[in-house]
């Protein structure tokens, strides 16, 4: 066989081609409820996630954050409308191993240690046993948890129980990241280094992320754009778009920025939707 | 890179360093484990010193008619043949069996017919967790044979061990296996069928446990089901695996020594037990010999188990919330 000669054309849907990440297209769930009584979790929802691009989706809690991320993820349905991650179907996409994932749960294995937390994904794949010592070390050195390689996780804190949920998320280099308020159980000071810690990461590893959250700070300090939901039925309410320069950037000292504070204000107002009054800078409503 | 900041303020939550912390960790796991192994044994010595002094007191306090209220007696009498001495008991143990010159000590004899019934009671343990396993993955897999198998195997439990040992026995002289059936197999197999209802429960149990969060992750990897079964739902089990491979342990004793005295099968406890009741009143103390023996056994099955508990240790680390 020889080689394809017609360079750039890669295959339709390899990750790192112009396909979006995530392609979101007038999306909708329905869950039967009881008695007939149906919940509309998600109704037309479009939404676009360029590659590298990392978007945060906000809103109150039960607007579907939650579900639309796990139809991203392909581990639920849309009832109609479709999903295309890096131009393929959500289903291939999952099967092809696009994304990582992490919940507000750590989910670890108790029964395994740190490293064979970090490592399960590469044994559930095939990868060998060298290599994924090896990548197992980069990731605990990522995420700062080379000393703890072989403790188990009761033996960890929530923080670091998370951070080795996030390498977890990371060990196969997924260019898809999907998070669902991981840092909502932990405390703040835990928290704003963590957040620290997944701008300079992103940066490294260039990986697109959908991060579900409900708190604005976070949306606005860690994103290139925040999508702000409203529930009943959940929609998208406006996307409001921070430009607070490129995630390599960003240091502690962004918190006390002028154009942080000014995201902050638009996010609040497009959540208690009164996007008409919010300074119209990078607002786009629905 | 930025981590060391981080890393030094998380690690001071659980201990000054990593270095600090694990041997600090790993020692305060071990020391208590080997008493925890030793504690048990202790407690169980104490309950039967305690359960020695209580018969002693029984029969020191109520009166040898035992107790009635009008014609129902409500405590058993305390003759010196109903209740033998403690002591009595333990020294009868020592001396022979029979008053036939040359012949074993009835602990002696005990004990090998003991070890005869443990053996089958090993074999019958194995089939009843093969039995209740593959049950328990069928159920596991297939939601249909849950709704379906489930209630059949509660309602198995149901059918006296004495109704199956006729049948059993029966079936094993007719069954053209290319070897002969035995009259120890037709025990065995009566045996496992009070041993596999604890596993195929408790399997079914520990299979199921894992929960959304960890079956999401696993579809998210675009896991197998055998690579899910293995990684995930086999490691979870095992919490609750463990007391029922104990309590099989200890219905597969109880079944052996029952299904030795219905199908008749002689070299057991079970047999002796009934052979020794003759002697209720010519020889009180004897009887309760083969009794013993088959608590002894019991106590070895389920301790043998708990062995096997200490080995899967890890597999018993709390859930610990994230
Ligand atoms: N599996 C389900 N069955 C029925 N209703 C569901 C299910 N999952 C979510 N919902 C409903 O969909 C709505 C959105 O839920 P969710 O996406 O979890 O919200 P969020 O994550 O934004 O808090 C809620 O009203 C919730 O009750
Ligand atoms: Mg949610």
């Amino acid at each position: 066989m020889t080689a394809p000669t017609t360079a750039g054309a890669a295959a339709p849907g390899t990750p790192g081609t112009t396909a979006a990440a995530v392609q979101v297209s007038g999306v909708g769930r329905v869950f039967p409820g009881e008695g007939g009584r149906a919940v509309t979790a998600l109704e037309h929802v479009d939404l676009t996630v360029g590659a590298g691009e990392f978007v945060s989706l906000i809103g109150p809690s039960g607007c579907g954050k939650s579900t639309l991320l796990r139809l991203i993820a392909d581990l639920d349905s849309p009832t109609s409308g479709s999903i295309a991650v890096f131009g393929r179907p959500a289903r291939e996409a999952r099967l092809g191993h696009d994304y990582g994932i992490a919940f507000q749960q750590a989910g670890l294995l108790p029964w395994r240690t740190v490293r064979a937390n970090i490592e399960l994904p590469l044994s559930l794949h095939g990868v060998g046993r060298g290599a994924r010592r090896e990548r197992a070390d980069e990731m605990l050195a990522l995420v700062g948890l080379a000393d703890f390689a072989d403790h188990f996780p009761d033996q960890l804190s929530g923080g670091m129980q998370q951070r080795v949920a996030i390498a977890r998320a990371l060990a196969e280099r997924p260019s898809l990241l999907l998070m669902d308020e991981p840092f909502g159980a932990l405390d703040e000071m835990t928290r704003e280094r963590l957040q620290s810690e997944l701008v300079r990461i992103c940066a490294e590893t260039r990986a697109a992320v959908v991060f579900v959250t409900h708190s604005i700070p976070e949306a606005v300090f860690l994103s290139d754009r925040v999508v702000v939901m409203s529930a009943r039925p959940g929609r998208i309410a406006g996307i409001v778009d921070v430009g607070l320069g490129r995630s390599g950037d960003r240091g502690d000292g962004l918190r006390e920025d002028a154009a942080y504070f000014a995201a902050v204000t638009a996010v609040r107002e497009a959540l208690h939707g009164g996007a008409e009054s919010v300074p119209s800078r990078g607002v786009e409503t629905r | 890179m930025t981590t060391g900041v981080a890393e030094a303020g998380d690690a001071a939550v659980v201990a000054p360093s990593a270095a600090a912390l694990a041997p600090a960790a790993r020692r305060s796991r071990r020391l208590p484990a080997a008493l925890r192994a030793l504690r048990p044994v202790a407690l169980g010595l104490a309950a039967l010193v305690l359960l020695a002094a209580l018969w002693e007191l029984v029969k020191a306090v109520v009166p040898e008619d035992g107790w009635s209220i009008g014609e129902l007696r409500v405590l058993p009498r305390t003759t010196d043949l109903a209740m033998p001495h403690v002591s009595e008991m333990l020294a009868r143990l020592g001396e022979p069996l029979t008053s036939q010159p040359g012949a074993d000590p009835l602990w002696l004899a005990v004990l090998r017919a003991g070890g005869t019934s443990l053996r089958i009671a090993a074999v019958s343990w194995v089939i009843g967790v093969v039995v209740g396993f593959a049950l328990a993955l069928l159920m596991t897999r297939f939601r249909v044979a849950r709704s379906a198998v489930l209630p059949l195997v509660v309602l198995s439990q149901t059918v006296p061990l004495i109704a199956l040992a006729p049948l059993v026995k029966g079936w094993g002289a007719k069954l053209e296996l290319g070897f002969t059936w035995e009259p120890w197999m037709s025990v065995a197999v009566i045996a496992s069928y009070l041993a596999f209802f604890p596993v195929a429960v408790g399997a079914l149990r520990g299979l199921t446990s894992p929960d959304t969060l960890h079956r999401e992750l696993f579809a998210g990897y675009a896991a197998s089901w055998t690579q899910e079964l293995v990684r995930l739902r086999l490691p979870a089990s095992v919490p609750h695996l463990l007391p029922a491979l104990r309590l099989a342990a200890t219905s597969a004793v109880l079944g052996v020594v029952v299904a030795e005295v219905s199908t008749g099968m002689p070299g057991g406890i079970g047999r002796m037990i009934l052979e020794f009741a003759n002697f209720a009143s010519s020889d009180p103390a004897k009887p309760w010999a083969p009794i013993f023996g088959a608590v002894l056994l019991g106590l070895v099955a389920s301790g043998a188990v708990a062995l096997l508990g200490t080995a899967l240790r890890r597999f018993r680390r709390a859930e610990v919330a994230a």
